[in-house]
């Protein structure tokens, strides 16, 4: 039978490849899908609990998770074509404006 | 037998289109890929019978989201492969020890905390919308409220943001437009 285990480890799975993701992308929209990943693998982590320790408050707190992401897509992704407009490029590297 | 093989077949697709977003060249195929993950989430949702969740992620991720990434995609050149250097080594090794600590803590921590009290337990015979509805407007109104501020601040800063210049980039192209008809 499939218990608790089985979904923190999927969890874990899917948290691992979004932070892959965020290390091995410069594309900065990339990285930002990266981040969708990571806040929905963790949203399977709260609604298990949520089941299998009969608590309410793990779907809540992925309610309003999915309300932060919304809110985090529409302003990244407003400065994201700001800065595409401004120097043709949404790679990571072109933030870099003091060559260190 | 039908919610084990569910679990094996939702987990099996949503670690393929994830591994294909992480790995993928091309953006476009990135994001549809993104698409078909968020929707096998909602999958899981159901399964673990949190009905409400599961169609928040349709409608939210699955549509919204999704939808103002491709309308952002239009802003930017899409058809080109992603190029992307990796810079050094040193710092992916440090990432890479960091964030193996990060999952043996986030795979132990229900070891620890064992003894967990549920505060707002699930009631028997109670739909999950209902219960939710409820649990939502009593005890987590003011976070709920919240929310929506910030929603709309979002919502606004997202217009201002990306309706900066929208004219003088129209006028540019609309130049380009007339050159390139002039020159027929």
């Amino acid at each position: 039978m499939i218990g608790l285990t089985h979904y923190l480890v999927l969890t874990g799975i899917l948290f691992s490849i979004g932070l892959v993701g965020v290390m091995r992308r410069t594309n900065l929209l990339m990285l930002f899908f990266s981040t969708e990943i990571l806040l929905n693998a963790v949203n399977i982590g709260f609604v298990a609990v949520s089941k299998f320790y009969g608590d309410l408050s793990g779907q809540m707190f992925a309610f309003f998770i999915i309300a932060v992401a919304a809110s985090e897509v529409a302003v990244g992704l407003g400065l994201l074509i700001l800065w595409y407009k401004r120097n043709g490029s949404v790679d990571l590297n072109s933030l870099q404006m003091m060559k260190g | 037998m039908y919610e084990v093989i569910a679990f094996y077949l939702f987990a099996a697709l949503t670690i393929a289109m994830f591994t294909i977003v992480v790995m993928s060249k091309n953006a476009l195929y990135a994001m549809s890929a993104l698409a078909g993950g968020m929707i096998f989430i909602s999958g899981f949702f159901f399964l673990l019978d949190a009905e409400f969740l599961g169609v928040v992620q349709i409608v939210v991720y699955s549509g919204a989201i999704m939808a103002l990434y491709a309308f952002g995609m239009m802003f930017f050149d899409t058809t080109r492969d992603v190029s992307e250097k990796m810079r050094s080594k040193k710092i992916a090794y440090t990432l890479f020890v960091l964030s193996a600590i990060l999952m043996v803590v986030i795979l132990s921590a229900p070891l620890v905390s064992s003894s967990v009290q549920a505060n707002f337990p699930i009631v028997e015979h109670v739909g999950n919308v209902q219960m939710i509805g409820l649990v939502l407007f009593t005890k987590y109104l003011i976070p709920f409220e919240l929310a929506a501020i910030m929603l709309l601040v979002a919502m606004i800063a997202g217009i201002v943001l990306a309706s900066k210049k929208m004219d003088e980039h129209l006028n540019i192209e609309d130049e380009e437009i007339g050159n390139v008809k002039e020159s027929r």
